[in-house]
């Protein structure tokens, strides 16, 4: 149930600031595609135009085209909310509901749409939906404590089970691991390699090494100067950008010359 | 319905599109509001009710009606649900902006029919109350001393309590002064009033004055001061005392010429506000200053007016030209705590804590 | 709004008994001076008000809690608090049963609802309706809302009458009731809750409105997921404030209520009295021992609100910890 995504001429604004421009890049279903670049070059704006999240910024704006499978976000009398329900989302800091308790942050999403109203239907799907996150066996015992209690990684994953619990067909990861210490990123970049078994996934890092680990292919984003609107660089197999990428800069940012 | 679709869409897949749902076109809300109002005022003069609100409120209720029926029709529960409490919500607002606006209107209104520069430079005396004439003169003499008084008190006392709060305080004596100070904000300023009357008058014997109100008005104006000027100590970045510690400047010193210059901005905006705040109290005037029609330069000997006591008085006269009089003083005492405000305002714009949002 | 948190704010530049200097000296003590010197007044106002009030209960030849009558000046004297303490507790209830929603949605409208253009001068102008003073509230209840609230009255008579609550003993009278009070000082503190619950409402972390957009919450789910759950104990002290002001509010009731000594069910008769309105109405002709009965009321209204005060401080002590994680 995995889709591909396929965008083309997508540009989107902040007000009238253009920060990212004319991109257009075909994501694969069940892989894991890695967004990197220097900062401030629009790859997690970018990334927010996937699920419609961007226009929620105040002044943000958008233009062209993002298929899912055959169908455009970006079409007249497509409902942003039922988009951001089928493409998931992971944020930078962990952000559970802060005034609910691990089971509810779960199955948040799931009350929501009304599916599942039947109490054990909802603990199985809680549950499943924690082993898919690998956080089951840390928090079973304490299913009704307070997320907002848990661990920086182990909150993080808590917000996975809670995207993937609705079972969206593309998750996106917005700097997932930058809040996270090394163990805890270990554990989410495990559980990235699970879970494209079964969802299209697009990460954003600033993290090469990361990069290079989790992901199948991996666009470069760069933009001229500053206040520049941002662009796709290239976008191919992560070997091949690692070892022998066709563009001069991203061999540049990759071995460290610039950024 | 298509909600239906729309929950097995992820497990499914149907082949039809999943995202798009039907939508109620853009302009549905604002047509569905004017069907309501129409629907609403037909019933209203079909039926023969005489009160507006009535008609008012049938409008509403069909407006939500309409606006949950047509939009869970079309779009689903949830984005009827949605639609309703964006209707709510704006009903909310248009709910409170009539008597608001209808407050200010009025006032302003009826206020300039006798402001002039006579009313402003007139007081009471020799004005048969049921006639026109007369002014505010001897009130805005009234107010301004009563208010200048109690921040002579207050704002050192409140200052100086905030300063211990933040820079000294630890410990139990913080911990009770802080609960107090919010006790304090929130005591009626008529008991205050009655306990400077208890205090002053009854126990220390002394007569109605402007300073017997304006002790009552620092009483007010004193735990105001003491928070905003906390709040705004607290927003002056830590590194700023160390590094002035850390170059051998007393603590006091430190306080005196880093701390409070960088903050000052947003503490006088506080007090403008707090000013703002006393400066439309009646009751402890009430209680304790007792009202005069002459002019009394004096505020430590004998009776005065103030701005808020005049409307006061002029409203219980009970007669058109007094009505006018209350109306013009009001518009006056509005004017000039609107003034206090932007004045604040403007104070924190100009000198806002480079840490401020 | 906060309580001081002064322990964590800032780690003590010196926290050994360093306080050597005579200029800190003086300073430590001017500043320790004034926030006992606030101390000094509350615990005053207490005493006083007490040592005034116990003088006049004990010549009361009425019990002071169940009497209806304020009659302070007849010999033997003979007033209580019954019906002010009910008209006080009846007209501050109804203004919070009308401006606490209608405050919450006003400030969800300024933070999430309305065009952002519309936004900030409407925040702007909320801010400065809440600095109106009351007396001009009162004066504009007295002149224009106690006619205009006419029609609503003889509506609500006829066709809620069968509650009771709404029965109108004689409809042509006009609508200086405690029903009417309730209205305008619910107009009054509008603004001040709202001003709160509006500050509450943007400190919800965007991060958990976020989390709900991206589960494909519509606005409506994301208000009532993440921010009306933050929000809670906010807009509860913000309403604790708003009770607070119209409690103790006196001008706007005096200049609207026609105050008698009955006590009724029927909210719209103009009949009842307030703690601050009875003590503005009956000073000017009070004399000293006058003086002392009101004093006494006075007191009782100050114990109502040093409580609805406390209640306030308990829940936002609570949410504290609740929510320490995201401060």
């Amino acid at each position: 149930m995995a889709k591909r995504i396929d965008v083309s001429g997508l540009s989107a604004y902040y007000g009238t600031h253009r920060a990212i421009e004319d991109i257009s890049m075909t994501v694969e279903p069940r892989s894991v595609t890695a967004f990197i670049g220097p900062s401030g070059c629009g790859k997690s704006t970018f990334l927010r135009t996937l699920n419609r999240m961007h226009e929620v910024t105040p002044g943000g704006r958008v233009e062209g085209k993002v298929m899912l499978d055959d169908e455009n976000l970006y079409g007249a009398g497509v409902d942003p909310v039922a988009v951001r329900r089928t493409v998931g989302m992971v944020f930078q800091r962990p952000n559970p509901f802060p005034t609910m308790s691990i089971y509810d942050n779960v199955a948040a999403g799931l009350r929501l749409n009304g599916t599942a109203r039947k109490k054990s239907e909802l603990d199985g799907i809680v549950e499943k939906s924690l082993k898919g996150a690998n956080l089951w066996n840390e928090v079973k015992d304490r299913l009704n404590k307070p997320g907002a209690g848990l661990s920086g990684g182990q909150q993080q994953r808590l917000c996975i089970a809670r995207a993937i619990a609705v079972e969206p067909q593309v998750l996106l990861m917005d700097e997932p691991c930058s809040a996270l210490d090394p163990i805890s990123t270990l554990a989410i970049e495990d559980l990235i390699g699970e879970l494209k078994e079964r969802f299209t996934i697009v990460i954003v890092t600033h993290n090469m090494q990361q990069a290079a680990r989790v992901s199948d292919r991996t666009a470069f984003f760069n933009l001229a100067g500053v206040g520049q609107p941002g662009r796709l660089i290239e976008i191919d197999e992560t070997q091949r950008i690692f070892s022998n990428p066709s563009v001069q800069a991203t061999e540049d940012y990759i071995s460290g010359r610039f950024g | 319905m298509s909600d239906v679709a729309y929950q097995d869409a992820p497990a499914t897949a149907p082949s039809q599109s999943p995202l798009a749902h039907r939508r109620i076109p853009r302009w549905a809300p604002a047509g569905f509001a004017v069907a309501a109002v129409a629907l609403g005022c037909g019933i209203g003069a079909g039926a023969g009710l005489a009160s507006r609100l009535q008609w008012g409120l049938i409008s509403l209720l069909l407006f939500i009606g309409l606006t949950y029926a047509i939009t869970a029709g079309v779009e689903g529960r949830r984005q009827a649900k949605d639609r309703v409490a964006t209707s709510l919500v704006w009903a909310c607002f248009v709910v409170a902006v009539v008597p608001l606006y209808s407050l200010l209107q009025t006032t302003i209104s009826k206020g300039v029919k006798v402001l002039d520069g006579n009313f402003l430079s007139h007081s009471m005396g020799g004005v048969i109350t049921t006639q026109p004439g007369g002014g505010v003169y001897h009130a805005i003499i009234g107010t301004l001393e009563q208010v200048g008084l109690a921040s002579l008190i207050a704002v050192p006392v409140g200052l100086l309590t905030a300063i211990y709060l933040v820079e000294y305080g630890r410990g139990k004596l913080a911990k009770v002064v802080t609960f107090f100070v919010d006790v304090m904000t929130g005591v009626p300023s008529i008991v205050a009033g009655l306990f400077i009357l208890a205090f002053w008058i009854i126990i220390l014997g002394f007569g109605y004055s402007g300073f017997a109100g304006a002790l009552a008005l620092a009483i007010l104006m004193m735990p105001v001061v003491v928070r905003s000027t906390e709040e705004m100590l607290k927003l002056v970045p830590n590194e700023l005392r160390e590094a002035s510690l850390a170059l051998g400047v007393p603590k006091w010193r430190t306080i005196l010429k880093v701390v409070l210059p960088t903050s000052i901005g947003g503490i006088l905006t506080g007090v403008m506000l707090a000013v703002a705040r006393i400066a439309g109290e009646t009751a402890p005037v009430l209680l304790l200053v007792f009202g005069n029609q002459l002019i009394n330069n004096n505020p430590f000997s004998g009776a005065q007016s103030s701005l808020p006591y005049y409307v006061y008085e002029q409203y219980t006269n009970g007669n058109d030209a007094s009505f006018d009089r209350a109306w013009a003083a009001a518009l006056v005492l509005i004017a000039f705590v609107m003034i206090l405000n932007l004045v604040a305002r403007g104070i924190a714009r100009w000198k806002a804590p480079k840490t401020g949002r | 709004m906060d309580i001081v948190n002064t322990s964590g704010e800032h780690p003590p530049p010196s926290r050994q008994p360093a306080v050597t200097r005579p200029g800190d000296r003086v300073f430590l003590g001017l500043s320790r001076g004034s926030g006992i010197l606030l101390l000094v007044i509350m615990a005053a106002i207490a005493v006083f008000l007490t040592v005034r009030a116990i003088h006049a209960i004990s010549l009361d030849h009425s019990n002071f809690f169940t009497t209806f009558e304020w009659n302070a000046s007849l010999t033997p004297p003979s007033f209580g608090i019954a019906v002010l303490a009910y008209g006080t507790v009846v007209s501050s209830l109804i203004a919070m049963i009308i401006a606490v929603p209608v405050s919450v949605g006003i400030a969800l409208f300024i933070t999430h609802y309305a065009p952002r253009r519309l936004a900030s001068p409407l925040a702007y102008l909320v801010d400065l309706l809440a600095a109106v003073p009351s007396i001009v509230y009162g004066l504009w209840g007295g002149l224009y809302l106690v006619p205009h609230l006419q029609g609503l009255n003889l509506w609500l008579n006829e066709y809620l009458s069968w509650t009771g609550i709404f029965h109108k003993s004689d409809p042509s009278s006009a609508a200086r009731s405690l029903f009417t009070v309730g209205i305008l000082l619910a107009i009054m503190i509008v603004p001040i809750i709202t001003n709160v619950s509006r500050e509450v409402f943007r400190q919800v972390p965007r991060a958990h409105e976020e989390a709900a957009l991206a589960l494909g919450a519509t606005r409506w789910e994301v208000v009532r997921m993440s921010v009306l759950p933050f929000a809670r104990s906010g807009i509860i002290s913000a309403s604790m404030l708003g009770l607070g002001r119209a409690l103790g509010e006196t001008m706007a009731v005096a200049t609207v209520l026609s105050a008698s000594p009955v006590l009724s069910l029927r909210l719209l008769d103009p009949v009842g009295g307030t703690f601050a309105q009875n003590i503005a109405a009956k000073f000017a002709e009070a004399d000293n021992f006058g003086r002392d009965a009101l004093i006494a009321s006075g007191l009782v209204l100050f114990v109502i609100t040093l409580l609805v005060n406390g209640a306030a401080r308990l829940i936002i002590a609570r949410r504290k910890e609740y929510s320490g994680a995201n401060a």
